[in-house]
C-alpha cells in the first residue's frame, strides 16, 4: 500500500497533539511568516499553485491577496468544516488527527489576510471534531500559539467554533455565511464575492480546512519543494476518500498525477472478490460516475476537465459489476432532494421530477419520452439553478445517462419487454 | 439562562439575531424532548428581537433541529451511498424491528428516536450510524441491535 | 453621471449606462424578458429563474434580473438554448401548480397566466403534485390558498422588508418549502395586520381579498334596501387602472357614473367625512394641546395601521386620536342624519363602501361599529372588488357619462382628497388648525415637507407663537421607528400622521395590481391634481360640514360626536 506522507499523516492510530506537531517542524512556518511582510505568503502559494481543496479549486494565493488588498480594514476568516460531500471524510480527520496543522494554516492565512477574528464552521454531525479543534485551540493559547499577542508579537486571532445544523448546502460559501448569520443556509447573489462583501458584509477568506492545512508545509518548505510533488498543471497532493468495493477503503495522500486506476488498485487494492471495478463515482454526490475503461485519466485539473471529471471534494466511491447504477443514480438525487434550499425552481422542481421519473425507471415502468425529459430536467438544472448545488445535482444522473444508457432503457418498460420476449 | 445564552453565543458581532441558530440548537440541547417547542420560538423571538416567522423559518431549514419532540437518544443511520452499498438496509430493518418503530418515530419509553441522517463521514467503514455523539462503524445488523441493548442496560443504570 | 458601455444584444451592437442589469438594457431595447420573482420595488431575488439569458463564453445560463451588464457583453436572449431553458422552468412552475385558471379570482391579470401564454406553452409534460391544502379563511380581510404559491418570495419580502410586521416567511426546504406564517398557522392567530400588501406583491392568485361583492348585488337586487354607497379619496385615480389606464387618470365623474349604472340609490363621497375627521381630529388635537393631554396625537383614519398598534404596540394606545376614520364616521352618518334627512328608516339603508384598502373590510366588521344601531358600514368593497362587478355587469367604464356626487354627504374640498396621499391628512389638519388657532388666514396651504415617498417625514408649524413639530410615516416599518422613538422619549413631536401602506391609502392593499411606487406616485401627483383644481381647499370650510353641525353635531367634540364619531381601542398584544 501507497503512502509516503507528504504533508499529511494519515495514520487513523494516531492523534498529533501539540509536542508531537512542533517536534515535526509545526509553527515553524508561522515563525518564519512573522519575521516578513504578509505578501510573502501570498507569493509563496501563488508560485506553489495551491488550490482550493473544497470543490472549486480556486487559487489560495489570489484569494488570500484579494481580500489582504480589500480597503476595509475589518476582515474575517472562516475555515470551512462543513464537510458534507458524501462519501468524503478528509477533512474530518484534519480536525480530529491534526487540528495544529490546521490552527497553523488557519493562523497564516488569517495573517496574511489582515484577519483578526474569524469562525471554523464545523458541521454538527461531527461533535468529535467540534470537541477536539476547540482543545487544540485552548493548548495553543496557552502555548502563546493562538488568541492574543500570538509569539509575543503584534498579531492576535480570535476564532470560534461555530456549528452547523444538518444541511449540506451550508458548505457553498454564501449559503455558510447566511447560516453564520443566524440565517437559513440559502445561497447569495455572486458577486459581491466573499472576498469582498462577506460576513457581516466585510471582505472575508473562506477556505477548506484541507486547503488550510496545506499551508504550513508549503512555507515551511517551501513553492520549489511543493511543486515537485504532482504535475505541473496541478502540484501537490490531493487527499483522497476511498470507499466502496475496494480491499482497503481508507484515506490516502496521493500526489496529483496518479491515475484513478492506481488510486484504485494500488492504494486501494483494487475490488473484493476477484470482482470487476463497473464504476467509480469520483467526487461525491455531487460528481461524476466514471466507467473501469475511463480509469486511465490522471487525478489532475487539467486532464479531469477534459473528460468532464470533477475532482470536487476527492472522495472516490468505487462500484464493482455487481452494482446496480440506478441504484446508485437514485440514491445521489435523493439526497440532494433533501438538500435542495428549495429556492430556485430548476433545483426544487427539477430534482422533483428527475425523483419521479427514476422512481418509474425503477418499476420499469418509464418510457423513452421519459428519458428525453430525464435528459431536459437536468440540463436545465444544470444550466439554470442559482447555486452550485443545483448545477451538480445531475452530474452523476447526465454521466450514467451517457455511459450507462442501456440501464436506463431496461427501465422502461417497452424496451424490457422486448429484451424478456 | 437564556440570556446569558444569547450573550455568549457569538462576540464577534453586535447584532443579536446573527447568534439565531447557535441559539436554536442551544435551546433545543437544554429541551429535555430533544427539540425546539413554540413556546422556545417565542421565547427566541422576543430575545433576539426577531419575528416568530423568522425564527421558525431557520429552524424549520436545518435538518438537526426538530420541531417535534424527540425521545432521549438519537439513533441515525446513514442513507448515503456508500452505506446504502454496505447493506445499509438490513441495518435499518433490524433497528426499527428492534425497537417497533418507523424512521422519524419514537420509542414508547421515550427513549429512541430513529431518524436517517447523510453523510457521517465514516465511509472507511460503513455501513455506520450515529447514537447521540457517538458515530459506530462495520455494522452488522447483530452488532447494531446489540449497540442498542446496551444502552439500554445503561440507561436503567 | 454614469458612463456608457458598449455591449451585443443579440447580435446588435447597442450602448446602454454602466451598472444596470441585463433586464434593465433589455427593457431599454425594446425586449421583455420574462420575470416572476422580480418586483422593481423590492431586492432582486433571482428565485424563479425564468429570466435566464445566455452570454457568450459562459458555461451556463445566468438570471438577467441579477446579472450586471459588463463590457463587451455579448447577450442572447433568443437562443434554442434559452428558449427551452425557460420554457421548462415555466413547464415545472406550472405542474406545481393547481390548473384553475378559469375560476381563479387572478383570472386575466395573473403574471404566471401570461408568461405562459407569452411563451406559448401548449403541454406540461411534467408529473403534476396533488396537493390540497385547506384555504386559509380566518381573518376578516384575506384569503390563503397555499396550493396557488409558486414560492417567489415577493409576499415575504414586503411583509419582513417594508412592513416589517413579519407573518409570512417561507419555512422548510426543498419541495417542502412553504410561504406562510409558523407552524402554518392561520392568519387570525398570528398578528396579521391586513395591510394585503402581500396581496399586491402576489404575483398569482395564493392571496386575495375576501370577495363581498355578492352581499352587494343581493342588497342591490333587495327593492326594500336604500343602497348608499361611499367612495374613499384615492378611489378616484386608481380604479381607472382597472381599465386598462395608465395610473394617475382622474375619473371622478366617471367613478359616479359606474356606481349609478350599477344602481346605487345614492353616491357620497367619504370625502365628506374625510372633511369631518379634519374638524374633529382638529379639535381634538387643540384640546390635547390646552388640556395637558397625552402627546404626541397619532392620526387613527388606517385600519392596518390601528391593527398594528393594538397588537404590536398597545401601550401606546392613549396617543391615537379617538376619531373614527372616515369610513366609519360616514357609516354612522348614513344611518342617522341622512336617514332624518331623507326619511329613509335606517334599519333599510345600507352602507356600501368602496376602499383602497382590505383592512377596511376588518374595520367595518369590527364589534363596536354599530353606535348607529344598526350595523354602520355594511360591506367594505375594494377598489379590485368594484372592478370586478363593474366588468360583471359589462359596464364599459370608459365609455360612461360622468356623473356628480350626491348631496350632501357627497360634498368635499381639496383638503379631504388628499387624505388618499402619505401626509395628506396632516397637511389638511394643518391647513384647519392653523386658520383655528390663529384665526388667521393661511396664505400658503400646500406643505411641501409632508408630501412625497420618503418614509418618515418632518415639518414645524408655527401655531400662533407655538412651534408646533409634526412627523409623517408610512409603510409599518416606519412607523415602528416612531413609535420606538415615542417609547424611548427621544421625539418631540406634536402631531404624527401613520398610514399603513406606502404611499399612503393610493398604494392601499385593496387597489389595481402592479402598484408600484412609480405608480403609487403618480397617484398621489393626481390627489394633489384634484387638490388644486378645487374651489375649497380647507376642511373647516366645508358647507355642508358646516351645515351637519348647525342641524346636528351642534359642536365638534360634543356629545353627538362623542357618541357617533369616536371611538376607543383594545390593547391585542400578541400573545
Amino acid at each position: 500500500m501507497k503512502n509516503s506522507n507528504w504533508i499529511f499523516n494519515t495514520d487513523f492510530d494516531e492523534f498529533i497533539d501539540l509536542d508531537s506537531y512542533v517536534s515535526r517542524g509545526g509553527f515553524s512556518a508561522l515563525r518564519k511568516v512573522m519575521s516578513q511582510d504578509s505578501s510573502f505568503i501570498v507569493e509563496e502559494l501563488n508560485r506553489a499553485g495551491l488550490r482550493g481543496r473544497g470543490g472549486a479549486a480556486f487559487p489560495t494565493g489570489i484569494k488570500i491577496g484579494m481580500v489582504a488588498s480589500a480597503s476595509e480594514k475589518e476582515r474575517f476568516i472562516i475555515c470551512n468544516a462543513d464537510e458534507g460531500e458524501p462519501g468524503t471524510f478528509k477533512d474530518r480527520f484534519i480536525l480530529t488527527h491534526l487540528p495544529f496543522q490546521l490552527l497553523e494554516g488557519i493562523l497564516i492565512a488569517a495573517y496574511a489576510a489582515g484577519a483578526e477574528k474569524g469562525f471554523i464552521y464545523v458541521r454538527h454531525e461531527y461533535p468529535e471534531a467540534q470537541e477536539k479543534i476547540k482543545n487544540a485551540i485552548t493548548v495553543a493559547e496557552k502555548a502563546g500559539l493562538f488568541g492574543k499577542n500570538i509569539l509575543g508579537g503584534e498579531f492576535s486571532l480570535h476564532l470560534e467554533i461555530f456549528s452547523g445544523a444538518g444541511s449540506y448546502l451550508c458548505g457553498e460559501e454564501t449559503a455558510l455565511l447566511s447560516s453564520l448569520e443566524g440565517k437559513k443556509g440559502r445561497p447569495r447573489l455572486k458577486p459581491p464575492y466573499p472576498t469582498e462583501a462577506g460576513y457581516l458584509g466585510k471582505p472575508t477568506l473562506i477556505n477548506n480546512v484541507e486547503t488550510l492545512a496545506n499551508i504550513p508545509k508549503i512555507i515551511e518548505k517551501g513553492a520549489e519543494w511543493y511543486r515537485s510533488i504532482g504535475t505541473e498543471d496541478s502540484p501537490g497532493t490531493k487527499l483522497i476518500s476511498l470507499s466502496g468495493d475496494v480491499k482497503r477503503r481508507g484515506l490516502y495522500e496521493v500526489p496529483y498525477g496518479t491515475s484513478f486506476h492506481d488510486i484504485v488498485y494500488e492504494y486501494g487494492g483494487g475490488p473484493k472478490d476477484g470482482r470487476k471495478v463497473k464504476a467509480v463515482n469520483i467526487g461525491g454526490a455531487s460528481g461524476v460516475l466514471v466507467p473501469s475503461e475511463m480509469l486511465d485519466t490522471l487525478l489532475e485539473y487539467r486532464c479531469c476537465m477534459e473528460k468532464e471529471i470533477t475532482i470536487g471534494s476527492g472522495a472516490l466511491f468505487v462500484l464493482d459489476d455487481t452494482r446496480d447504477i440506478l441504484e446508485n443514480v437514485r440514491n445521489r438525487v435523493r439526497f440532494f432532494l433533501h438538500e435542495s434550499c428549495g429556492k430556485c425552481t430548476p433545483c426544487r422542481e427539477g430534482l422533483r421530477q428527475v425523483n419521479i421519473l427514476l422512481e418509474k425507471l425503477n418499476k420499469r415502468t418509464a418510457t423513452e419520452e421519459d428519458l428525453d425529459r430525464l435528459d431536459r430536467y437536468t440540463r436545465v438544472m444544470q444550466d439554470a439553478s442559482f447555486c452550485g448545488l443545483g448545477q451538480a445535482a445531475g452530474n452523476s444522473l447526465k454521466s450514467s445517462l451517457k455511459y450507462y444508457r442501456d440501464e436506463y432503457m431496461n427501465g422502461c418498460v417497452r424496451y424490457a419487454e422486448e429484451m424478456s420476449a | 439562562m437564556s440570556m446569558v445564552l444569547v450573550e455568549k453565543a457569538s462576540s464577534l458581532t453586535s447584532e443579536q439575531s446573527h447568534s439565531l441558530l447557535p441559539v436554536l440548537l442551544e435551546y433545543q440541547k437544554k429541551n429535555p424532548c430533544n427539540y425546539i417547542s413554540e413556546e422556545n420560538v417565542k421565547e427566541i423571538a422576543e430575545k433576539l428581537n426577531l419575528s416568530r416567522s423568522r425564527v421558525y423559518s431557520t429552524a424549520s431549514f436545518y435538518s438537526e433541529i426538530s420541531l417535534v419532540p424527540r425521545g432521549k437518544h438519537l439513533i441515525r443511520i446513514c442513507c448515503n451511498a456508500p452505506c446504502e452499498n454496505a447493506g445499509k438496509e438490513a441495518i435499518h430493518r433490524a433497528v426499527k424491528d428492534k425497537l417497533g418503530i418507523d424512521v422519524n418515530e419514537t420509542t414508547e419509553d421515550g427513549l429512541f428516536t430513529l431518524e436517517i441522517v447523510n453523510c457521517l463521514g465514516a465511509c472507511y467503514m460503513s455501513p455506520a450510524m450515529k447514537i447521540d455523539d457517538q458515530v459506530f462503524g462495520n455494522l452488522t445488523p447483530e452488532s447494531a441491535v446489540e449497540i442498542i441493548k446496551k444502552m439500554e442496560q445503561t440507561d436503567e443504570e | 453621471m454614469k458612463e456608457n458601455i458598449a455591449i451585443r444584444l443579440n447580435g446588435n451592437h447597442i450602448t446602454v449606462p454602466s451598472g444596470i442589469t441585463i433586464m434593465e438594457a433589455a427593457k431599454r431595447n425594446g425586449i421583455k424578458l420574462p420575470s416572476l420573482c422580480h418586483h422593481p420595488d423590492q431586492r432582486v431575488k433571482a428565485n424563479c429563474r425564468v429570466c435566464v439569458v445566455e452570454i457568450e463564453g459562459r458555461k451556463n445560463l445566468v438570471p438577467s434580473c441579477s446579472t450586471v451588464v459588463e463590457e463587451g457583453m455579448s447577450i442572447l436572449t433568443n437562443t434554442l438554448r434559452v428558449r427551452e431553458t425557460v420554457k421548462t422552468i415555466v413547464e415545472l412552475i406550472l405542474a406545481d401548480h393547481p390548473q384553475e385558471c378559469l375560476t381563479c379570482i387572478r383570472n386575466g391579470n395573473c403574471e404566471l397566466r401570461q408568461l405562459s401564454d407569452m411563451l406559448g406553452l401548449t403541454v406540461i409534460q411534467a408529473e403534476k403534485k396533488e396537493k390540497r391544502l385547506p384555504l386559509d379563511l380566518s381573518s376578516t380581510a384575506l384569503v390563503r390558498d397555499n396550493n396557488k404559491c409558486i414560492k417567489c418570495g415577493r409576499c415575504a419580502e414586503v411583509c419582513h422588508h417594508v412592513q416589517e410586521v413579519g407573518i409570512l416567511y417561507s419555512h422548510n426546504r426543498s419541495t417542502d418549502i412553504c410561504v406562510s406564517p409558523e407552524y402554518g398557522k392561520s392568519l387570525s392567530e398570528v398578528g396579521c395586520v391586513l395591510c394585503g400588501q402581500c396581496v399586491l406583491s402576489c404575483p398569482v392568485g395564493a392571496i386575495y381579498e375576501k370577495d363581498q361583492t355578492s352581499e352587494v348585488w343581493s342588497a342591490l337586487d333587495d327593492k326594500r334596501k336604500h343602497v348608499v354607497v361611499q367612495t374613499a379619496p384615492s378611489i378616484r385615480v386608481s380604479i381607472a387602472e382597472e381599465f386598462n389606464s395608465p395610473p394617475g387618470e382622474i375619473s371622478t365623474g366617471k367613478l359616479v357614473g359606474a356606481l349609478r349604472a350599477l344602481g346605487f340609490d345614492k353616491v357620497f363621497d367619504t370625502d365628506f367625512t374625510a372633511d369631518l375627521t379634519i374638524i374633529e381630529e382638529g379639535h381634538e388635537l387643540i384640546h390635547r394641546l390646552q388640556n395637558g393631554g397625552v402627546l404626541p396625537m397619532l392620526t387613527s383614519c388606517s385600519p392596518g395601521w390601528i391593527n398594528y398598534i393594538e397588537q404590536y404596540y398597545p401601550e401606546l394606545l392613549p396617543h391615537v386620536s379617538t376619531c373614527k376614520s372616515p369610513q366609519q364616521m360616514f357609516g354612522p352618518l348614513a344611518k342617522t342624519y341622512y336617514s332624518q334627512l331623507s326619511g329613509i328608516p335606517a334599519e333599510d339603508i345600507f352602507v356600501v363602501s368602496i376602499m383602497p384598502c382590505t383592512a377596511k373590510k376588518h374595520e367595518a366588521q369590527r364589534p363596536e361599529m354599530n353606535d348607529s344601531g344598526y350595523r354602520d358600514v355594511d360591506v367594505a368593497l375594494t377598489t379590485r372588488e368594484l372592478g370586478r362587478m363593474l366588468r360583471s355587469a359589462g359596464i364599459d367604464f370608459n365609455t360612461l357619462l360622468e356623473s356628480e356626487y350626491d348631496d350632501p354627504l357627497g360634498i368635499s374640498t381639496g383638503a379631504a382628497a388628499i387624505f388618499g396621499a402619505t401626509g395628506g391628512v396632516m397637511e389638511a389638519a394643518l391647513r384647519t388648525v392653523y386658520e383655528v388657532v390663529t384665526g388667521k388666514e393661511l396664505e400658503e396651504v400646500e406643505f411641501e415637507d409632508v408630501r412625497g415617498m420618503e418614509g418618515i417625514k418632518e415639518a414645524e408649524v408655527d401655531l400662533a407663537g407655538t412651534p408646533v413639530k409634526v412627523a409623517v410615516a408610512h409603510g409599518l416599518a416606519h412607523a415602528k421607528q416612531i413609535m420606538e422613538s415615542i417609547k424611548s422619549g427621544e421625539n418631540d413631536y406634536t402631531f404624527i400622521e401613520v398610514m399603513c401602506c406606502p404611499g399612503g391609502c393610493i398604494g392601499g392593499g385593496g387597489q389595481p395590481y402592479g402598484s408600484t411606487n412609480a405608480q403609487r406616485q403618480k397617484r398621489i401627483d393626481a390627489l394633489y391634481r384634484v387638490d388644486r383644481n378645487m374651489e375649497i381647499r380647507k376642511s373647516h370650510e366645508n358647507p355642508a360640514i358646516k351645515k351637519l353641525y348647525e342641524e346636528f353635531l351642534i359642536e365638534p367634540l360634543g356629545e353627538k360626536s362623542h357618541h357617533l364619531l369616536h371611538t376607543s381601542y383594545t390593547n391585542r398584544r400578541v400573545g
